[in-house]
């Protein structure tokens, strides 16, 4: 059964790295339904955040094989349960929306959003918030005439409390100490 | 001993990268120079006596080369390229040695770093077109990143699962001035090459084994990349468990043990695949489920317990459910569980395999090796090949049934004597392949087996066996035909044989125009004395076999079925 996974994954700052990444999905024909990338905790090293749709199984071999490129530090995947998740989405309603200004305003306030900018030919709203919430406010505001929308990929955190670096000491301490090269002449 | 005396020098680019190579102790360069890796060409003029470049006839060539001399002697193949169409030529040798887990390190000249993204002359993105077939690539701007880079290639080509890596060195580069320093790389932060083999995992999998009646072990390249063909034999014989080779594993379990099952796969023996679906446990060593071992997935051993060892954490549960998992090194891997392993002896489930072997003998492979028919098969040439060399030749194969019967009948007794294109098939691959094969290893007999076909994709190879003087010995098995393909046109597209019918040119009249003599069977009571002749021969020396055009291979497994559905005829 697919479900939405949200696929974190560490790696080095390398030029071309997020293409390595995207190919995976790309060939086994996956659509990725977000990405973003930003920094993380640690120092100089940079988190992505793919949100897919696919069963379990398929997910880990994805995982797998992101965990495998050279510049990855580690890639995990969770379920909605697991993280705390947000979007960002940016509305721009044209300014006629301020002619039925009661109702305009209980909408914005009702869905927990803010108005960033306000001229007369336009009124530009933000909402920060899970998916289902900004289409939410994106179908109550599409009746004052929808101008422009933009939404940010899924950042997110996961919950269980266990560290990238964590993470990395158990891989160091499992991995053999004596590097064995292929070489048997 | 060091090759050379540069250390804290200032040298150019293209010179540290020469120095590199020296200091990774690289003897052997497969390549072809062009415009935008000349500085590298033009330093390599001073090292000619430290480094043997091979000028091959096209950079596909190379790597193939590269391939086939990393195969045979474990060590990493070099290939130098230009940019452009160079680096482009190098793209199938790429893939397949990254799906054959081949050590390659493939170096490529690129236009100078401020002509990038502008569509210069012979300026191509071959970093990005190379990405999804090499383990690591690298595109380098300044002469200082060199010696670094070079140290991170060999070192991720070589470490854990191998594969082929690319450096792309800019022109501005290679001329750059660089103090040289070389520091071998030991580990990178986030790479982990090989997990240590657990404790846990490896006593649940011994207490499988031990309580298995019917084990089964299917021996793949893994095997061979660890060295661990000592230690696996041991394993067998103490549990006396039965062990099939995959086609990249061959040469890895000795063929007249009394354990070896036979070779795996859709042309592979009859009593590995169709017991496959008759043992308790499934015992898989360094190997990855190809689809042309495992047939239908939905009917491939569900009978039976899994245990996969294997030092790629991303094969495991790829393609088949394990019910243990062993992460790690094949050596080792057998090293730890060669104490845990109980004396059985599993007579009638061995004897299931002998069962086997014999109807095999009787319906295939009797009238394939002492056939009655007008025109000589493939199969008898490849079974007095190997009776003549003993099974102890160097053999390298193209793609194609001529591969297929050569994996079948050439009996290979040491350990990295075959060399195939596996995973990506590639036609094309067996004369450059042995080439670079005769190159690592000059005092063995090496022979490249070809179709007509794949002879043809990289024929202008022989062009490098005469200039370097390379004693490959060349056996065409001629059947005017592009067999595997025609054999599929018979059996499923109702004898349509579209496009798989060959007119070929004279070879041996080839084979003269680049000084390599040759010879031509048509008669059987010809072959024995052809074969020798080629044999004997201290230079380089094409034989062409004229065989039957229609023979096809078998058993087989045809798409869409079980492996235990092996057809025989």
């Amino acid at each position: 059964m697919k479900t939405t996974y949200t696929i974190s994954i560490f790696t080095e700052d390398r030029i071309g790295l997020l293409n390595r990444i995207t190919i995976i999905f790309t060939r086994r024909h996956i659509n990725i339904e977000s990405i973003t990338a930003s920094v993380s905790e640690v120092k100089s090293i940079y988190r992505y955040t793919i949100v897919v749709n696919v069963t379990k199984d398929l997910v880990e071999k994805l995982v797998g094989q992101i965990d495998k490129q050279i510049e990855v530090l580690k890639a995990f995947y969770h379920q909605s349960p697991e993280i705390v998740s947000r979007e960002i989405a940016l509305y721009k309603v044209s300014g006629d929306a301020l002619k039925e200004n009661e109702l305009f305003t209980r909408t914005i306030k009702e869905n927990h959003a803010t108005i960033l900018s306000v001229s007369s030919e336009y009124i530009v709203v933000e909402k920060t918030g899970e998916e289902p919430e900004i289409s939410r406010l994106f179908n109550e505001l599409e009746k004052f005439g929808m101008l422009e929308f933009a939404r940010s990929g899924k950042v997110a955190i996961t919950k269980p409390m266990k560290t990238l670096n964590t993470y990395l000491k158990e891989i160091e301490n499992n991995s053999t100490k004596t590097i064995k090269h292929f070489n048997y002449n | 001993m060091k090759k050379h005396t540069k250390d804290n020098q200032e040298v150019s680019g293209a010179e540290a990268l020469i120095l590199s190579l020296l200091d990774e102790n690289v003897s052997t360069v497969f390549g072809y120079p062009g415009g935008a890796i000349m500085p590298v060409y033009d330093a390599l003029y001073d090292y000619t006596g430290q480094l043997n470049h091979y000028l091959v006839r096209h950079e596909q060539g190379a790597t193939h080369a590269a391939q086939g001399y990393s195969r045979v002697s474990g060590k990493p193949g070099v290939v130098f390229a230009t940019s452009g169409p160079g680096a482009t030529n190098l793209i199938t040798g790429i893939a397949d040695a990254q799906i054959d887990s081949t050590p390659i390190v493939c170096i490529t000249g690129q236009v100078a770093s401020h002509l990038l993204g502008t569509d210069a002359f012979q300026e191509t993105d071959v970093v990005g077109i190379s990405m999804p077939v090499t383990k690591w690539n690298i595109q380098v701007t300044k002469a200082e990143d060199i010696a670094p880079a070079i140290a991170k290639a060999f070192y991720i080509a070589t470490s854990g699962r191998p594969g082929p890596v690319l450096v792309d060195i800019t022109k501005d580069a290679q001329f750059g001035k660089t103090i040289y320093n070389y520091k071998k790389c030991e580990s990178i932060r986030s790479y982990f090459p090989s997990a240590k083999v657990k404790e846990g995992d490896i006593k649940k999998a011994a207490a499988i084994i031990n309580a298995a009646t019917r084990p089964f072990i299917l021996c793949g390249h893994g095997v061979l990349l660890s060295g661990a063909e000592k230690e696996l034999l041991a394993v067998a014989e103490k549990g006396k468990i039965p062990v099939a080779s995959t086609l990249l594993g061959l040469s890895a379990f000795p063929p007249d043990h009394f354990l070896y099952a036979g070779y795996l796969g859709m042309h592979g023996n009859y009593g590995p695949n169709l017991l496959t679906n008759s043992c308790d446990v499934l015992i898989a060593i360094g190997m990855r489920f190809d689809d042309r071992v495992t047939g239908n997935l939905e009917k491939y051993a569900k009978q039976a317990k899994v245990i996969h060892f294997e030092i790629d954490p991303s094969e495991v549960n790829k393609i088949v459910p394990t019910d243990v998992a062993i992460i790690g090194d094949a050596k080792e891997s057998m090293q730890a569980i060669l104490p845990l392993i109980e004396h059985k002896y599993h007579s009638a489930w061995i004897e299931k395999f002998k069962y086997c072997d014999a109807i095999e003998h009787d319906k295939v492979i009797k009238h394939a090796i002492q056939p009655n028919t007008k025109n000589i098969l493939m199969s008898e040439v490849i079974h007095k090949l190997n009776k003549l060399t003993e099974g102890k030749a160097v053999v390298v194969t193209d793609v194609g049934q001529h591969q297929m019967v050569t994996s079948r009948y050439y009996k290979c007794k040491l350990p990295n004597h075959f060399v195939t294109s596996g995973g990506l098939g590639t036609m094309g691959f067996g004369l450059p392949a042995a080439i670079g094969a005769k190159v690592a290893m000059p005092t063995k007999q090496v022979i490249a087996v070809l179709g007509d076909g794949g002879f043809q994709m990289t024929i202008q190879e022989l062009g490098t066996i005469m200039q370097s003087n390379i004693a490959v010995k060349i056996l065409i098995l001629n059947n005017n035909f592009l067999g595997m393909v025609r054999q599929w046109q018979q059996l499923f597209f109702d004898r349509r044989y579209s496009f798989t019918e060959m007119k070929n040119p004279d070879f041996i009249t080839i084979a003269k125009g680049y000084g390599i003599q040759g010879k031509k069977v048509t008669e059987r009571n010809a072959l024995q004395n052809g074969l020798s002749e080629m044999l004997n021969s201290k230079e380089s020396f094409l034989l062409e076999v004229v065989v039957e055009n229609e023979e096809n291979v078998f058993p087989m497994v045809t798409t869409g079925s079980s492996v235990s559905e092996i057809i025989l005829e």
